[in-house]
């Protein structure tokens, strides 16, 4: 029987979460197509704040990889939005003509933000805060000392304050009700937010009525009904959010506040489901992915026959702001069968809330102490009976049947079925369980094989310390990440023992250290070949076989196979000679495609391998030599004309790069290493974005380091002064000698510099003139090891093996060898 | 000559070229009509040979880094195991995997498997 079509319009967390349960129970039940309005995989949309706060990336919020969808056979539509469901086709429809038949629906198209309808609410610059566009749009408008206010004092209101303040940007509140967080908290532990986030430089208003948002081509500011304007570069409204039921009404789906499914999910029509934030089941909707994840398993399970229903239950949330501790469990609003029990210590900070029906703890919030969350959200699950310690109730488990204020007794105490997770549910039972079962040692394996803590990661803690009981002492949180599966050691030790035991090659090294693989992998042989290229110059014998294959070959292997062959052009320059010869080369050898990069100079693309020595030979014989834009190491150092021709140039910014490039190429660096001078703070040659930056002005040379402007997008620090183009060198060199002896394997500069601290590199280079002089006579030395081309080598006939064939056979002549 | 019987007579095994040529821990290809052949040799000095393109997006494994007796794909690192083809870890597929004898430091591949497409 053909495989059945099952169709899921939008991909968020939720129906990832019922593809995987699908998955794991019946892989080829379905064959599965995915529409997505949004360009991209499925991500941890939990995980914004930290990215906003740059705390994290994109790519450590990924939940699935496109690799996931080719390993499971879907089809994924990214930026489809789907416009039509006809029901009777059984068809949907996207927005760019894509039609598809299912013979089961999932709807899942989450929710929208509330946009407030005040005048101006449609200007540019006038954000919400739902997916990783906002958040990049928001990053861009965060330059420091840029303002930014926030409409909206609930949770994803703080969160993106928290997030843009930490970007640098001057952040204020606006909040409708007198206190922050009013769903959550009552007056006084509102206020005690307040005053921890006005500690943190972040304004907060509340009884802020907006009456307009002002601006003429783009937002300015947010005018207040009682005349109050506050400036705004960007405005983000966070107040609320409405599930996205639309497409479903249109179809004739029965709507409510969402789509309105049964306890087995399915909506009006029996073949299409709905999930996540836009469905309403017993009269609920819901705002947080533990529930949606119930919703997904059950989801699952009937897809594939099952009977498998869905009843809401209690739900638990943290405010993911560093620095703020704030927990809220289960149903806090007050009424008039329900009791409180409060605990307040202002000199600690601390706010303790719980809401009681009869003898069962309905609701409870934790600010500043929260360590008891999951013991009270267990109770609230569970109904548990609490007269016996209503009393001590608040002060927490601790204070119960005498067991120790310990935290780990807490944790101890806890029942099997005791959630620990509550993003992916997985309760105290099921990580033991798993641990003893397979084994696990650290948080990592943990994560990876029972998803505790592998969503929005607040309770980290916890599992560690499940795990700390389950295996007790074997169980180190300090472990260092091992390089790779090839030993336990972490980059750092690696370093430093290499050093220490003077170890000169990857078998010593392998030998010494107690590689577990006979001859490591594809992760650590690169690394330890960088390590000691790095640590013994002149002495260790570059291996080969332990580079990727652009630095084994020295040019960028391309989809097909093909290479890609990148010129130096020191600091840009070029000259007819030059242009004449890659010209000539690009007609001998058919080159197909001839590309100015985003380096200043040019890329040859399409060359056969077997070619590549015979076009070195041209464009060497041209005084040409390799851009390693392949490499670990000196790309490029971008210039603007500077003083010799711009009016406003201050020194000659183009002889300095082409200086410092000269000086600098060949060299090896743990990651690549790109560089810029600009003549004058207009800064043409986007020095400020760069590994390491010049900016020439009057009074000499400005010198930047550790910005970046690929997967992360990051303005430069100011390393230091400097009044000479000699001094320039000296520093910029000596900072890339740091770099290369404490970077770890693939670590950029600005990870790098985040890592040990911009200003313990500031000390070390500017304040320590003996250790700049003895770092910088490290790398002249190193230099004076690697400054040949390697092209020439090549074309000498150096490792000609790798640029033929062994042998090669015609259709008519295979059975004749020719001799290689 | 190059074109030897096997031990049973059924089999045309054709010289490539000798073990020494391939680097260890690295590899050289074969072309043939059939399309690419990666030989490989491993630290221990053993040989294996696989169709040159990856399960995945059809990347040359003979531009791999070899560890162990694997190869991981310089496009998108999947690992392909020597012996068998199939990729390793969590990545699913298989490359097809080509006979190979050594004799007297020579590597023989079956001539039928050089002229027309892997079986
Ligand atoms: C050719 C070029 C694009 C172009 O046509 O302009 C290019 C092409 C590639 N870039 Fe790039 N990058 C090029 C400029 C840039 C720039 C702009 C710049 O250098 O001013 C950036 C942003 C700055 C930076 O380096 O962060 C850039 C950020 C990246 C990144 C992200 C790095 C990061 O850590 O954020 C990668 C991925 C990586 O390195 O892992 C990357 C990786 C690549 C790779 C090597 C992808 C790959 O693995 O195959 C591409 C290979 C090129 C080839 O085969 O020739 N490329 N790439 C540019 C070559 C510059 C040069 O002359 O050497
Ligand atoms: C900043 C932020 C922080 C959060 N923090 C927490 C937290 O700490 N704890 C917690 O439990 N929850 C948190 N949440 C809520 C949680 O992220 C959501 O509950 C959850 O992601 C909803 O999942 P979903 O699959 O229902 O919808 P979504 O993840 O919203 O996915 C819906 C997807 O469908 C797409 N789509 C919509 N319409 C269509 C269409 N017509 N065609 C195709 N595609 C369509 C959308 O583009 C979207 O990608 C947070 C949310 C945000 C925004
Ligand atoms: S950076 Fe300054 S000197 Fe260089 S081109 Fe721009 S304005 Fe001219
Ligand atoms: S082609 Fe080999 S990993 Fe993608």
């Amino acid at each position: 029987m053909a495989k059945q079509s099952l169709v899921v319009v939008g991909n968020g967390m939720a129906p990832g979460r019922a593809l995987e349960k699908l998955f794991e129970a019946a892989p080829d039940a379905y064959k599965v197509t995915v529409f997505n309005a949004e360009p991209r995989v499925n991500y941890d949309r939990i995980m914004l704040s930290p990215v906003l706060a740059g705390e994290k990336s994109y790519e450590d919020i990924v939940i699935h990889g496109d690799g996931w969808y080719i390993k499971h056979g879907v089809t994924l539509y990214k930026g489809h939005k789907i416009v039509a469901i006809d029901r009777d086709a059984k068809t949907v429809t996207s927005e760019h003509g894509e039609t598809v038949a299912y013979d089961k629906l999932i709807v899942a198209t989450g929710s929208s933000p509330i946009i407030i309808p005040v005048a101006g609410h449609d200007l540019p610059g006038v954000l919400t805060y739902r997916d990783l566009d906002d958040v990049h749009a928001m990053m861009v408008a965060a330059k420091p000392g840029a303002r930014a206010v926030v409409i909206g004092g609930g949770l994803l209101g703080l969160e993106a304050a928290a997030g843009l303040q930490m970007q640098g940007m001057d952040v204020t509140v606006l909040h409708l009700m007198p206190t922050l967080m009013e769903r959550q908290l009552d007056g006084a532990a509102g206020y005690l937010l307040q005053r921890s986030l006005e500690s943190r430089g972040i304004r907060v208003h509340c009884k802020a009525n907006t009456q307009e948002i002002v601006g003429e081509k783009r937002v300015t500011g947010v005018r207040l009904d009682d005349g109050t304007l506050y400036p705004a570069d960007i405005v983000v409204m966070a107040v609320g959010i409405r599930p996205s039921a639309g497409l479903a009404k249109d179809a004739g789906l029965a709507v409510s506040r969402g789509i309105v499914v049964a306890p087995d999910m399915r909506t009006s029509d029996p073949d299409i489901f709905a999930l996540g934030e836009c469905a309403e089941a017993s009269g609920q909707v819901f705002g947080l992915v533990a529930p949606l994840y119930e919703m997904a398993g059950v989801l699952a399970q009937n897809l594939l026959g099952g009977t498998a229903e869905f009843h809401p239950s209690a739900t638990a949330t943290k405010l993911k702001v560093t620095g703020i501790d704030l927990y809220s469990a289960g149903d806090f609003t007050e009424a008039k069968d329900r009791e409180e029990i409060v605990l307040r210590d202002p000199t600690r900070g601390v706010y303790k809330r719980l809401v009681l029906k009869g003898n069962r703890i309905l609701g409870a919030v934790l600010y500043g102490d929260v360590a008891d969350g999951a013991w009270f959200f267990d109770m609230i699950k569970r109904e548990v009976d609490v007269s016996e310690m209503r009393e001590t109730l608040i002060y927490g488990q601790g204070y119960q049947g005498g067991s120790a204020l310990d935290p780990l007794a807490a944790v101890a105490a806890l029942p099997d079925e005791a959630e620990i997770c509550g993003c992916n549910g997985v309760c105290k039972g099921k990580i033991t369980g798993t641990i003893n079962e397979l084994g696990l040692k650290s948080l990592d394996e943990v994560r990876a094989h029972t998803k505790a803590s592998a969503s929005c990661g607040s309770c980290t803690g916890l599992v560690e310390q499940v795990i700390k009981l389950t295996i007790g002492d074997a169980y180190n949180p300090a472990a260092v990440q091992p390089m790779c599966g090839c030993t336990e050691l972490g980059h750092d030790d690696v370093r430093r023992l290499i050093k220490a035991k003077a170890l000169k090659s990857i078998p010593a090294v392998m030998q010494e250290l107690g590689w577990k693989s006979s001859c490591g992998c594809a992760k650590c042989r690169p690394a330890l070949n960088y390590y000691l290229v790095c640590d013994w110059p002149g002495e260790y014998e570059d291996d080969s076989q332990s580079r990727y294959i652009n630095e084994r070959v020295h040019a960028n292997i391309q989809k097909n196979g093909t290479y890609s062959v990148v010129p130096r052009m020191f600091g840009g320059l070029t000259s007819a000679k030059e242009l004449r010869a890659i010209a000539d080369v690009v007609d001998r050898f058919a080159i197909p495609t001839v590309k100015v990069t985003g380096g200043q100079r040019i890329d040859l693309l399409g060359i056969r391998k077997e070619d590549l020595p015979a076009v070195w030979a041209d464009l060497n014989a041209a005084g040409m030599i390799s851009g390693a834009a392949y490499a670990k190491g000196l790309r490029t150092v971008k210039t603007c004309v500077g003083s010799e021709w711009c009016r406003f140039g201050t020194q000659d910014s183009t002889g300095l790069g082409v200086k410092i490039e000269k000086f600098m190429w060949g060299s090896w660096t743990p990651a690549k290493l790109k560089m810029a001078v600009s003549g004058c703070p207009r800064n043409c040659a986007e020095a400020t974005c760069k590994d390491i930056g010049v900016i020439c002005v009057d009074s000499g040379y400005e010198i930047h380091f550790a910005g970046a402007a690929g997967l992360d997008i990051k303005g430069t620090e100011v390393l230091g002064h400097a009044a000479t183009e000699e001094e320039t060198i000296e520093i910029v060199a000596a900072l890339t000698q740091l770099y290369r002896e404490q970077g770890r394997y693939l670590e950029r500069v600005y990870k790098w510099a985040k890592r040990v601290g911009i200003d313990s590199v500031k000390a070390a280079i500017m304040d320590d003139t003996e250790r700049r002089r003895a770092l910088f006579e490290r790398f002249v030395a190193s230099q004076s090891y690697v400054q040949t081309d390697p092209w020439a080598e090549r074309v000498a006939g150096k490792d000609a093996h790798e640029f033929a064939p062994i042998s090669a056979f015609g259709a008519a002549q295979f059975a004749e060898r020719r001799p290689s | 000559m190059s074109a030897q019987a096997n031990d049973a007579g059924l089999v045309d095994w054709i010289v490539v070229g000798r073990t020494d040529e391939v680097p260890s821990r690295g590899a050289r290809v074969v072309r043939a009509p059939s399309g690419d052949i990666a030989i490989f040799r491993t630290t221990e000095g053993a040989i294996f040979a696989l169709r040159d393109r990856c399960p995945h997006k059809g990347g040359p494994l003979s531009q791999g880094i070899v560890h162990g007796e694997a190869v991981t794909c310089p496009l998108h690192n999947w690992v392909i195991c020597l012996k068998t083809g199939e990729a390793l870890g969590a990545d699913k597929g298989c490359t097809p995997k080509i006979p190979v004898r050594i004799e007297d430091g020579k590597v023989l591949l079956p001539a039928a498997v050089l002229a027309a497409a892997a079986a």
